[in-house]
C-alpha cells in the first residue's frame, strides 16, 4: 500500500446525482423524481508520478469525475484532497491558483480547439487567463511547449490554423495547451480515441517522455483497454456511477475478476486470423433501456451470474495485493 | 474457383480547383466467391472513396476515370446511371456509411426512414411491413423499434438500424465503412457479431476501417491501402502472420494488444498529398528499408493469395514465396 507521502490526489466518496426532468404529464400525475446517479460514492488514490486510468463505456460516469476532480462542476458530496489540500473547499481565488496545477486534454482535436484562432494564440491563451508573463515571454512558452510535443519547425506551426493541421497533429496542439503552464496533474480524457490506431501510440509515447522529463501525474479516462495497458499504472473500471473492479493495471487486465471487467475484455479483437472461425464471447445480457436497479449491484440486469444476494449493495473489497472488486461472487 | 469480383485498375480523383486529389489511384484486386475483404489504411487512404466507387456515388467534384468493376461477370461501371440504379444500387450492392447512425433523419419514426428507402426503389406499398419487420429482425432488434425514432435508440441499436437500411433490398454484397468506431466496446462486439452472422447467410462483406484487428473478426481477404494504392493484399493469414510490405508490418506492429510486451510501436511520419503523390514508391520516405530503387514505381509482384508492391520483393528467388 502506498504512504501518504507519495499520494498525489486522493478522491474520497465523491458524488453527484442528476436531476432528470419530468415531462408535465409525468409532474400532475405525481410520479417519483428520477435521478441519475452519474456518480455513486468514488474513492480512489493516484500516486505522485503514476498514471490512474478511468476505465468506462458511455455513461458509467468517468467523464462526470474528471469534471468534478477539476471542479469543473461542483460534487454534491464527497472529498477531493489535491497535494494535501482540499480542492472542494477553495474559494474562487484559491481554485484558480490550483487550476494552474491541473489541466484538461479533451478527446476531440477537431472541437476542442477553436478553429478561428491561430494556433499561437491556442497555446497562449492559460497564460493569458493566468496573466502569466509578458506577451515576449508568453510567446517563447508557446515556442517551447510545440517543441516539448515534436511540432515542428514550432514557428511554422504556431501561425498556422487548427485546419492546416492532421488530427493527431491538432491532439498535440492541445496537450502543448496543457502543458503550457506547467501543471503537476493532467487529466486526459480519451486523448487517442479519434486517432487512427497507427497514430496513437506516438501521442502515448509523447506524454510518458512528458511525465518523466515533468513529473506529471496523469488520470486517463478511456473505454480503450488495450490501449491503456501501454501508459497506466493503476486501472478503475467504472460501472454505472461505482467502481466495479480496481487495483494494478497488470493485474486487473490478465486477472479480471469482476464480470463486467471479464466482458469488457472478452469483447476486445486481438488481431487474429482464427477470429474469423469463432464468435465473439458476448456473455452479459443487452440492456434494454435505462431503467436501473434502484437498490442492489448495478450491474444487477446484465450480469450472467446474478444471485439473490445481488439485490443488496455489494462493496469494494481487496481480494489480492492491492486488487478490489466490488461484487458478492468474491471471495470465492 | 470462380471470382465473385474482380476490381480492374480503379482510378477514383477529385476534381478541385487547385489540382485533382487522387484518392484511388489505379486499385486492383479480385475475391472469390464467399470471400469477405477488409481494407485497412489510415485516415485520408483513400479506403472510403473505394467504397463509394463501387457504389458509383461519388459526389462532384469526385469521378471514377478509369477501371472496371466486375460483380458476377457484369462490369457495373460499364453500365448506364439508369441500369445501374435499377439493378445494382441497393440491391446486389449497399453500403453502410461512415458516421450513418448520426445521419438519421430525427424527425421521422424508423418505418417511415425505412419506408423511404424501400418506396425509392419502387417496392410494393402492400408488401412494405413485413420487409421492414423482416429487416429489422435480421439485425437483432425487436420490431417495436420501428415506432421509435432515433433520439430514442442507443448508438448500437442506430447502429444496427442503418445495417438493417442496407439490407432491406436483399443485397447479395454489403460495403460498411467503419461500422463499429464511435461504439461502445460491448456494442462492438454486438455489431462483430451481427456481421459473422450476415456472412453465414450468405453475404460478403467488404468491411473498410482502419482497425486492423477487427478485420481479423470478419475478413477473408485484406488490401492495406496507402496513398491511393493497395500496396499489398493477401490472405488474413498472410497479412497478420507474414506481413510483405513494411507499412504493412509498422502497421501490424502499432496495433495495441492485451497480452504480450508493452512495446509501444507507431508509424513515424505523414501520407504524402495525393494532389502530387510522389513519383516512385509512395512510402519511401517513412519506409526504414528504403532504397534507391524506390524512388521508381515499385512492381506488383505475385505472393500465393494476393500480391506486393514492394521492391524488396522484386528478386525472383523471394517472389516464390
Amino acid at each position: 500500500m502506498q504512504s501518504t507521502d507519495n499520494l498525489f490526489v486522493d478522491v474520497r466518496s465523491l458524488r453527484k446525482w442528476f436531476q432528470v426532468k419530468r415531462t408535465f404529464a409525468e409532474t400532475m400525475h405525481s410520479k417519483e423524481e428520477k435521478v441519475v446517479k452519474a456518480v455513486d460514492d468514488i474513492s480512489f488514490k493516484i500516486p505522485k508520478g503514476s498514471v490512474f486510468v478511468l476505465a468506462g463505456e458511455s455513461g458509467s460516469g468517468k467523464t462526470t469525475v474528471a469534471r468534478l476532480i477539476l471542479r469543473a462542476i461542483e460534487p454534491d458530496n464527497g472529498n477531493v484532497f489535491f497535494n494535501g489540500t482540499d480542492i472542494t473547499k477553495l474559494n474562487e481565488r484559491e481554485l484558480k491558483a490550483f487550476r494552474i496545477n491541473a489541466q484538461m486534454v479533451h478527446q476531440d482535436p477537431y472541437a476542442s480547439i477553436d478553429p478561428r484562432m491561430r494556433i499561437m494564440e491556442i497555446v497562449m491563451e492559460p497564460l493569458s487567463v493566468h496573466k502569466i508573463g509578458s506577451k515576449k515571454e508568453q510567446e517563447e512558452k508557446v515556442f517551447r511547449a510545440l517543441e516539448e510535443v515534436r511540432l515542428e519547425p514550432a514557428a511554422d506551426i504556431a501561425y498556422r490554423y487548427p485546419h492546416m493541421l492532421s488530427g493527431g497533429q491538432r491532439q498535440r496542439v492541445a496537450i502543448a495547451r496543457a502543458l503550457v503552464l506547467k501543471p503537476k496533474f493532467i487529466v486526459a480524457d480519451e486523448p487517442v480515441s479519434m486517432l487512427d490506431i497507427s497514430v496513437r501510440a506516438e501521442i502515448l509515447e509523447l506524454m510518458q517522455s512528458l511525465q518523466k522529463k515533468h513529473d506529471i501525474t496523469y488520470l486517463y479516462i478511456t473505454h480503450d483497454l488495450s490501449t491503456a495497458r501501454y501508459i497506466g499504472d493503476q486501472i478503475a473500471i467504472m460501472y454505472l456511477g461505482k467502481i466495479a473492479e480496481m487495483g494494478p493495471i497488470d493485474k486487473v487486465l490478465l486477472n479480471p475478476l469482476h464480470p463486467y471487467t471479464q466482458a469488457l475484455i472478452d469483447a476486445i479483437s486481438e488481431p487474429d486470423p482464427g477470429n474469423l472461425f469463432k464468435e465473439k464471447m458476448v456473455r452479459i445480457k443487452t440492456e434494454t433501456g435505462i431503467e436501473r436497479v434502484s437498490t442492489g449491484c448495478n450491474f444487477y440486469n446484465r450480469c450472467p451470474y446474478a444471485m439473490d444476494i445481488c439485490k443488496t449493495e455489494p462493496k469494494l473489497i481487496e481480494i489480492e495485493d492491492s486488487h478490489y472488486v466490488s461484487c458478492f461472487l468474491y471471495p470465492k | 474457383m470462380k471470382d465473385s469480383l474482380i476490381i480492374e485498375n480503379l482510378k477514383s480523383y477529385y476534381f478541385t480547383t487547385v489540382g485533382a486529389v487522387k484518392a484511388v489511384d489505379n486499385v486492383s484486386f479480385s475475391l472469390k466467391k464467399g470471400e469477405s475483404v477488409g481494407i485497412a489504411g489510415e485516415s485520408a487512404c483513400g479506403k472510403s472513396t473505394l467504397g463509394l466507387s463501387i457504389m458509383r456515388m461519388l459526389q462532384p467534384p469526385g469521378k471514377i476515370v478509369n477501371g472496371k468493376i466486375i460483380l458476377h461477370d457484369t462490369d457495373i461501371l460499364a453500365m448506364s446511371e439508369h441500369e445501374f440504379t435499377k439493378k445494382v444500387r441497393w440491391k446486389r450492392i449497399a453500403m453502410v456509411f461512415q458516421g450513418a447512425m448520426n445521419a438519421l433523419d430525427p424527425v421521422y419514426s424508423i418505418k417511415d426512414q425505412l419506408k423511404e428507402v424501400l418506396k425509392y426503389h419502387g417496392f410494393p406499398e402492400n408488401e412494405m411491413q413485413e420487409r421492414i419487420i423482416e429487416a429489422v429482425r435480421q439485425v437483432g432488434l425487436d420490431p417495436s423499434v420501428i415506432d421509435r425514432h432515433p433520439h430514442e435508440l442507443s448508438g448500437g441499436m442506430k447502429q444496427r438500424i442503418v445495417i438493417a437500411m442496407a439490407l432491406i433490398l436483399r443485397p447479395e454484397f454489403v460495403i460498411a465503412d467503419e461500422p463499429t468506431t464511435a461504439l461502445d466496446v460491448l456494442v462492438q462486439a454486438q455489431i462483430i457479431n451481427l456481421l459473422k452472422k450476415l456472412k453465414k447467410e450468405g453475404m460478403t462483406i467488404m468491411l473498410i476501417t482502419h482497425d486492423l484487428a477487427i478485420i481479423s473478426e470478419i475478413a477473408e481477404k485484406i488490401g492495406i491501402m496507402y496513398a491511393g494504392e493497395i500496396v499489398e493484399f493477401g490472405s488474413a493469414e498472410q497479412i497478420y502472420n507474414e506481413p510483405k510490405h513494411p507499412y504493412t508490418q509498422a502497421l501490424i506492429a502499432a496495433i495495441p494488444r492485451l497480452k504480450g510486451e508493452k512495446k509501444i510501436s507507431y508509424v513515424k511520419g505523414t501520407p504524402p498529398n495525393l494532389m502530387n503523390p510522389p513519383t516512385g514508391c509512395r512510402f519511401y520516405d517513412r519506409c526504414p528499408h528504403a532504397m534507391d530503387v524506390c524512388k521508381q514505381d515499385p512492381p506488383s509482384i505475385k505472393i500465393k493469395d494476393g500480391f506486393v508492391r514492394c521492391w524488396l520483393y522484386e528478386d525472383s528467388k523471394k517472389s516464390q514465396q
